[in-house]
């Protein structure tokens, strides 16, 4: 089932072409990455995915639904998650407390002024800490998080609705090797038990050829290959941008 | 048609000796992003050096033209010894803090002025060659009117050559585009800014100078010259030169003909003007719209208090309670001013600190609730339960109506159009005689008779004040102040999990609006008098002082500020007559050696 219909999206800056006219399908239930250069627009894809930026030119279909230029917490609403290649979480709170916070608007309840938050979701939150692998550390304040940590609270709060698209733009970046692996590896099996579709970006190629179903290219706002991880690798035009081969 | 030409060159004439001190605030602004609150005080210094100077030299032009441009140049290098003294340790602090040390120059040279030259205005005779008149049609306009028309365009011609001839001008402007890219430059940061704030200053100085033969030097240029500067810089776009003057000019046509033909609202006209602007063009008509917001703030975690800290405040709310059994009325009278600007401080604080929407101007709600009271019982006769009610009321629905308009902008714009409002709510309290009463206020605004022993009325006002801003702090570990805080720690992050920053920062400041107009209201009958004082600049300083001070980045910080600052304050004034010298001492210490505050230190120390 097709999930998410990306058509003819495009995206410039002051005369930069930062994406330039991307379209692609995406399966409930599969794992894309989308890779190229530094620069290639793969961020700009993102954000032009979430809302947080409005296109040029194209259309967004989620589950068949137009959801072109809504904002980032309507589309949010309809089971969009993401995560940031930045991290940003909320350094004021706990990690407990940055769940929390996801989960109250998730329910909509955040015009309450009286009991205290402190009271709403703890189950859920440290649910969802477990499935990440932070169960310890609710407690702890998510400024001064080991880095490794911040991309997984991240990942915790882009699942606090439970959404059917996960958005995650280098998702381990900063991380060190094995955690890496490890993290891919507990999207992939997210996105196995809850056939929850996944667009991620990915310098390193190792957790690329080896977590995704699908691989995407992107070179100056352009894709310019699309499939397995054998065909991409032989792919030349592939070769040409990432090796400098002619 | 002579009164409109007339009017125009008044008009322009003001334009000019404005774009001046304008002109230094931008070039300052954009390169340092500092909002120097001290340039109308660099400005004043300009007339008084100006008038010592002009003093001694012989009364012709060449003696005026000389005596000006060393009266600018004295006032640069002051600028100079305040950049390297103070303003350099703080380019990397938050801007409030900035603000505030600036505002502390403003306190400081106040003083120091007044030992200096004294209280007295200071005019100097006009020399002959500048009283002649001049003959337009049927009109007669005096040279001293007249010769700032010239130097308006001359300055900005001068400044032009200067931006795009010279390299410090291509430094100046490349940092006011990129900041990033004058480090890669390879530009020393350091000499670059002092010879900016030197050149603002020394401009600021000029404006000063030129306008002694029009006017005199006196200790009011500084707030008033800064409060327009500001709405020039603001209307303009921050760091832009043509944007100063062409709002310069605005304003100051505007103003003259504002003064002839509605004299009551001559400053409500012009801070509505600059509202307007801001409202359709955020940045400024000349501004550019930074491309991303300043640099990241670093939050510090917040914690629900701890039980010891929850027993210290029941013990202090007990002692407070019983004190009136053991103290004189003095001390009663002084604890009844603590309880309201616990209210005032805390109110402040929700929009400040967990909302991260900074306010210059929050003696507006303060005022409006004041008034609000006063006039219920001026116009309705209402009685004090009613007037308390009614101050929350309208402070908070003005609140609401402001913040509809102004929540989408940020940081200074935002602190900015709040002195704005709190100067149009100022000068309506001030200008509109009949309803107010004006400069004399509103009297006899006594509490019910059931509250009319101080004690009684102490005891309400802390049940009321100290209520209130324990119900604020627990709005704040409410899931809405989960979601303030969210929005404002990482706005992007907010939105991507479905808040509404735009909305929940609305309600944010109707709420804050809301509380600081109930503690207006009660001070309205703690002191049985309503006065536009209650909204000038010093009364919205004084809540940002007490927050500061408490340290805004704690849930406890605006309570002990404004405790620790009522007592501080009231000490200051007993102990010496230079309190603005104390206390801008105190604030250059705060700032430089405590940004953290009390609250924050006494948490670091734990
Ligand atoms: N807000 C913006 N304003 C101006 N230009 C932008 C903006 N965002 C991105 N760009 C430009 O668009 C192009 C694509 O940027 P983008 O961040 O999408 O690349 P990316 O593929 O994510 O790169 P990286 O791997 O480094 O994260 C770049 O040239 C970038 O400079
Ligand atoms: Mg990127």
């Amino acid at each position: 089932m097709t999930l998410l219909a990306v058509e003819g999206l495009r995206k410039s800056f002051d005369g930069v072409h930062a994406v330039a006219g991307v379209s692609f399908r995406l399966q409930a239930g599969e794992m894309l990455a989308l890779i190229g250069p530094n620069g290639a627009g793969k961020s700009t894809c993102f954000n032009l995915l979430n809302g947080q930026l409005r296109p040029d030119a194209g259309r967004v279909l989620l589950d068949g639904t137009d959801i072109t230029g809504r904002q980032p917490r309507q589309i949010w609403r309809l089971g969009v998650g993401r995560s940031f290649q930045v991290a940003s979480v909320f350094a004021s709170m706990t990690v407990i407390e940055n769940l929390q916070t996801a989960l109250i608007a998730q329910a909509g309840q955040v015009f309450r002024f009286g009991r205290p938050a402190d009271g709403y979701f703890r189950a859920e939150a440290a649910a969802l800490l477990r499935l990440v692998g932070m169960a310890e550390q609710g407690g702890q304040a998510a400024g001064v998080l080991a880095y490794g940590d911040v991309k997984r609270l991240e990942l915790a709060l882009a699942l606090a609705n439970d959404p059917r698209l996960l958005l995650m733009d280098e998702p381990t970046a900063g991380m060190a090797p094995a955690e890496r692996g490890a993290l891919m590896a507990l999207v992939r099996r997210i996105a196995r038990e809850r056939g929850t579709a996944v667009l991620f970006t990915e310098h390193d190629m190792e957790i690329v050829f080896s977590s995704a179903d699908r691989i995407l290219v992107m070179d100056r706002g352009r894709l310019i290959a699309e499939g397995d991880a054998a065909s991409v690798r032989a792919d030349p035009r592939v070769r040409a941008v990432y090796l400098g081969e002619p | 048609m002579d009164f409109v030409f007339v009017q125009l060159l008044t008009g322009l004439s003001s334009a000019a000796a404005l774009f001046l001190v304008a002109s230094g605030l931008t070039i300052i602004f954009g390169v340092t992003r500092v909002v120097n609150f001290a340039h109308g005080s660099l400005c004043m210094l300009g007339a008084y050096i100006g008038w010592s100077v002009l003093r001694l030299l012989p009364r012709d032009p060449s003696g005026f033209v000389f005596g000006v441009l060393l009266a600018a140049a004295a006032t640069g290098a002051i600028g100079l010894a305040i950049e390297i003294g103070l303003l350099r340790r703080v380019y990397r602090a938050p801007e409030l803090l900035q603000l505030l040390l600036t505002f502390a120059v403003l306190l400081i040279l106040q003083d120091v002025t007044q030992m200096v030259w004294g209280a007295a205005d200071l005019t100097l005779p006009r020399p002959l060659w500048l009283r002649a008149f001049v003959r337009i049609g049927d009109a007669r306009i005096a040279r001293y009117d007249l010769y700032p028309i010239a130097i308006g365009p001359l300055v900005l011609g001068l400044l032009w050559l200067l931006m795009r001839r010279t390299r410090f001008g291509m430094l100046v402007r490349a940092a006011t585009e990129n900041r990033q890219m004058v480090a890669a430059l390879g530009v020393n940061e350091k000499i670059l800014f002092s010879a900016v704030f030197a050149l603002g200053a020394a401009l600021a100085g000029l404006g000063g100078a030129l306008s002694l033969p029009g006017g005199s030097a006196n200790l009011q240029i500084d707030l008033s010259v800064v409060v327009e500067a500001f709405v020039v810089v603001v209307v303009g776009g921050m760091g832009s030169l043509p944007g100063a003057f062409l709002a310069s000019v605005l304003i100051g046509v505007l103003q003259a003909f504002g003064i002839v033909l509605l004299p009551k609202i001559t400053l409500v006209l012009v801070f509505s003007v600059m509202a307007l602007v801001l409202a359709i063009r955020p940045q400024g008509l000349f501004g550019r719209r930074a491309a991303s917001a300043a640099p990241a703030e670093v939050f510090t975690l917040i914690r629900p208090a701890s039980a010891a800290v929850k027993w210290f405040g029941l013990a202090a709310l007990i002692v407070a309670a019983v004190a009136p059994f053991f103290v004189g009325p003095y001390w009663v009278s002084v604890l009844t001013e603590a309880a309201i600007s616990v209210l005032f401080a805390a109110s402040l604080h929700f929009a400040m600190g967990p909302g991260g929407m900074p306010s210059f101007g929050h003696a507006a709600w303060f005022g409006i609730g004041a008034y609000a009271a006063g006039l219920g019982l001026r116009i309705f006769a209402l009685p004090m339960e009613a007037g308390m009610a009614l101050a929350p009321l309208a402070a908070g629905l003005v609140a609401a109506l402001f913040a509809a308009c102004v929540v989408r902008l940020s940081g200074v714009y935002l602190a900015m159009l709040t002195l704005a409002l709190a100067q149009i709510v100022w000068a309506g309290a001030s200008q509109l005689v009949d309803l107010t009463g004006g400069d004399n206020g509103i009297l006899g605004v006594r509490p019910a008779a059931w509250a009319t022993n101080p004690k009684v009325f102490y005891w309400l006002a802390l049940a009321l004040c100290v209520g209130a801003a324990l119900v604020l702090r627990g709005v704040l570990f409410a899931p809405f102040g989960y979601a303030l805080r969210a929005a404002r720690d990482r706005p992007l992050r907010a939105e991507a999990i479905g808040l509404d920053a735009v909305r929940l920062r609305l309600v944010a400041l109707t709420i804050s609006g809301a509380a600081a107009g109930l503690s207006g209201g009660v001070f309205a009958y703690a002191k049985g008098s309503v006065f536009p004082t209650y909204i000038a600049v010093g009364k919205s300083v004084d809540a940002l002082l007490m927050v500061l001070l408490g340290g805004v980045q704690t849930m406890a910080g605006p309570i002990v500020g404004a405790i620790a600052y009522t007592g501080l304050f009231d000490a200051l004034l007993l102990a010496t007559d230079f309190w603005r010298l104390a206390l801008g001492l105190l604030i250059v210490v705060l700032v430089l050696v405590f940004p953290s505050g009390i609250a924050g230190m006494a948490g670091r120390l734990r």
